[in-house]
């Protein structure tokens, strides 16, 4: 066992050692050093993530001109016979391995922002515990070497989520959110569950290269058996791998199961940051990558479809983030954009010459992570010094938070798509493979990266310019260097990460590709950016009545955007309206005439043949001793038959 | 000198029987019930004691019996007027109509 090998088992085992530790000795542990504690766990993990990522890309992952996956650890966990079993393990291939340092470096920053603004909560130790517990099922989820060893993080994930957006347990809000998120997510992975069944059953094997390679060869038994059987116009393969998308879609807040990502927000803000915006809600569009050659190359249909809904999630996401006031809730919609942006381009994205789509995504995957937790960060340094997410309240920040306002504008910068910052390069990456794949997808997401950079500096201006500076507003951030710090380095990422040569590291087939970069092509894109964001600017740079009027003129538009489209009223009336009645009611009454009226005819039963032999025990001496009399006669008169 | 037979002694034991039965059913008085328990358990004494002496002679098995039941029916006497003293401080009387309290 190589060094690396030993860095990788320990990059996945020490968050639940950290997490065992803190929630079994968290009574004991003082909350400052329980705080430190995890960080420093976590710090450890980000430098060997960083250790395996050089070693990976540096010296041992590549093979033969391609970057080639490395087993560092496999045993066997449940065997069913002799082809099926579920392994645990660990897989080092370019997209987990750069999954590992996207993780530990956001956890990492994550960690160390939250010694701070989670300082002086109650439950400080087991916030630090569950961040922990997150960190590792994330880990365990991007590096797993079977499809079910994916499915049990992925439900540990999702159960991290659900105790950390719960976190306020004492307001309704935060449990109503909590138990959202929880059942929509359910309701996805059933999809996924029965998508893995599917494929399973198809390829009779739950390993994931194993079950790739028999789904992708030309002349393989399985895939033809899988391909040949259709259903609704759809190969049987394509409907499995759709139903494993519902569980991806459902994680990352696709269309229509996007409502539970903006309740989320009810968490704690660094939690967003981490689960919310740069790691779990790509869960998703992993999986799908982690699955790319099936759908490439055997269900380009149904990547197609994945490839629509992307499209579609992105722009309806961003309409809705141009519309809110509540500043998480922008960032939740343009998380929900963006995540639909790499959707996308996973979608147009082909196979051998044409999937650059696929290096793109997971770019953009890499640099949003650090720009969208930066921003997120930076909306819980100014809710921090504000105390309120509304837009109503704030306003002239930008003297009062010096730090915050810079990070802030480099992440506004770069998720908008401006030269040279790192979201540019990989938002120019996704449009090109859009622009070579489908002219639609490619409209709509040059509309969208407008939009975004609309509402981001919309957003930025609100904050920070808006209002007049107050005097009145000393500085937040003398005492918040812990913050400060976790802002600043992110800031570096958000500038600086898209300058990496992307496609020399991660490509569908291991083989290093240059990604296309013309300038005549990123002219459009560029200036649409510039636009949205001198119109944000004319808009928001002051106090005028410009937004209102604009408003008023497309009331209707924009009040259906500031509801969201009504999509939870309308999922409000299929679940209360149709499904209570049509399926919740008749259960009910099933439930409560037929189930529970057997039990209650027992029960009668059994109370009135009591009744009927109750007054045999009267408490009258006598007439018991008449009855042992009786008998006793009985009995004898019984030996004397017998007996005569 | 002749014997009295056997069916002479078994008959007064079993009217001593049914007449401590009678009691035992017509009374309401529990000392008097208790008394008529006693009638029972005497009439049984007599039993044994006379097959004893008609069927086996050479033997004291029998007596023994006999001496063993008095020993218990002693005990069993003051347990049972204990139990009835108690009921008469709870209830003020020891009719047996009275004290039938002990049931569902």
């Amino acid at each position: 066992m190589s060094s690396y090998d030993l860095s990788s088992i320990l990059i996945v085992l020490l968050p639940i050692v950290s997490f065992v530790t803190l929630s079994v000795f968290g009574k004991r542990i003082k909350p400052s050093i329980s705080g430190v504690l995890g960080t420093m766990s976590l710090a450890i993990t980000l430098v060997l993530a960083l250790y395996v990522a050089y070693g990976y890309f540096f010296d041992f992952g590549m093979q033969a001109g391609a970057h080639v996956k490395h087993i560092a650890l496999q045993f066997q966990w449940l065997k069913f016979n002799e082809n099926l079993s579920i392994d645990l393990g660990i897989v080092l291939d370019p997209i987990s391995v750069m999954m590992l340092v996207v993780i530990t470096a956001v956890s990492t920053m994550v960690h160390l922002y939250s010694i701070n603004y989670m300082h002086g909560e109650e439950r400080f130790t087991m916030y630090y515990a569950y961040l922990s517990l997150f960190t590792f099922s994330m880990l365990g989820l991007v590096v797993a070497v079977n499809i079910f060893q994916m499915y049990i993080f992925w439900e540990l994930v999702g159960v991290s989520s659900f105790l950390l957006i719960g976190y306020y347990y004492t307001k309704p809000s935060a449990i109503a959110a909590a138990k959202k998120a929880f059942i929509v997510t359910r309701f996805a992975d059933l999809g996924f569950l029965i998508g893995i069944l599917m494929l399973s059953y198809g390829a009779k094997t739950l390993d994931f290269f194993t079950l790739i390679e028999r789904l992708t060869q030309p002349n393989s038994v399985y895939l033809a058996s899988f391909a040949g059987s259709s259903f609704l116009g759809l190969s049987a393969l394509s409907w499995a791998l759709l139903l494993v998308f519902t569980g991806g879609a459902g994680k990352s807040a696709m269309f229509p199961l996007h409502i539970w990502l903006p309740d989320a927000m009810e968490g704690p803000t660094p939690v967003s940051a981490l689960i919310h915006a740069a790691t779990m809600v790509v869960a998703g569009v992993f999986l799908v990558g982690r699955l790319f050659p099936i759908f490439a190359i055997s269900a380009p249909d149904a990547l197609h479809i994945v490839g629509y809904i992307g499209g579609f999630t992105a722009l309806f996401a961003a309409i809705i983030a141009c519309t809110q006031t509540d500043i998480k809730r922008v960032l939740a919609y343009s998380t929900i954009s963006q995540i639909a942006f790499m959707m996308f381009a996973l979608g147009v994205s082909g196979w051998g010459e044409e999937s650059e789509g696929f290096t793109a995504s997971m770019f953009h995957l890499f640099t949003h992570a650090f720009f969208k937790a930066l921003l997120f960060l930076g909306a819980g340094a100014v809710i921090h010094a504000v105390h309120s997410n509304e837009m109503e309240d704030m306003g002239g920040l930008r003297k009062a938070l010096p730090i915050t306002h810079i990070t802030f504008l480099l992440a506004c910068l770069a998720i908008a798509g401006v030269p040279p910052f790192a979201g540019f390069f990989s938002k120019e990456a996704i449009l090109s493979a859009a622009f070579h794949g489908n002219s639609l997808i490619f409209y709509v997401g040059l509309f969208t990266s407008c939009l975004t950079a609309f509402y981001m500096f919309r957003l930025y201006f609100r904050i920070f310019w808006y209002n007049p500076v107050k005097e009145d507003h000393h500085n937040h951030e003398g005492h918040t260097w812990p913050m400060n710090i976790a802002l600043i380095i992110l800031a570096f990422g958000a500038v600086f990460a898209g300058l990496i040569p992307f496609g020399h590291f991660v490509s569908a087939d291991g083989k290093p590709i240059e990604l296309p970069f013309h300038l005549t092509f990123s002219i459009a894109p560029v200036l649409l950016g510039i636009a949205g964001i001198l119109l944000a600017y004319v808009m928001y740079g002051e106090k005028n009545e410009m937004p209102d009027k604009l408003t008023a003129s497309i009331s209707g538009l924009y009040r259906a955007a500031y509801r969201k489209f009504y999509i939870d009223e309308v999922y409000l009336f299929v679940t209360k309206k149709v499904l209570f009645n049509l399926v919740g009611r008749p259960a009910a009454w099933f439930d409560r005439n037929v189930v529970d009226g057997m039990i209650n005819g027992y029960a009668s039963i059994t109370t009135m043949s009591s009744e009927s032999i109750k007054p045999m025990q009267s408490g009258r001496l006598q007439s018991y001793t008449m009855f042992f009399l009786g008998g006793v006669l009985l009995v004898a008169a019984l030996l004397v038959i017998k007996f005569m | 000198m002749e014997q009295v037979p056997l069916t002479h002694v078994l008959i007064l034991s079993s009217t001593l029987f049914f007449l401590g039965i009678y009691g035992f059913f017509s009374r309401r008085n529990l000392i008097t019930m208790l008394m008529s328990i006693e009638l029972i358990l005497n009439s049984i004494n007599i039993n044994f004691v006379a097959f004893n002496k008609y069927l086996y002679p050479h033997q004291l098995e029998g007596v023994f019996f006999t001496l063993f039941i008095i020993t218990v029916a002693a005990a069993e006497v003051s347990l049972s007027i204990a139990i009835i003293i108690n009921l008469f401080r709870r209830f003020n009387t020891i009719d047996i109509e009275d004290t039938n309290t002990l049931k569902f």
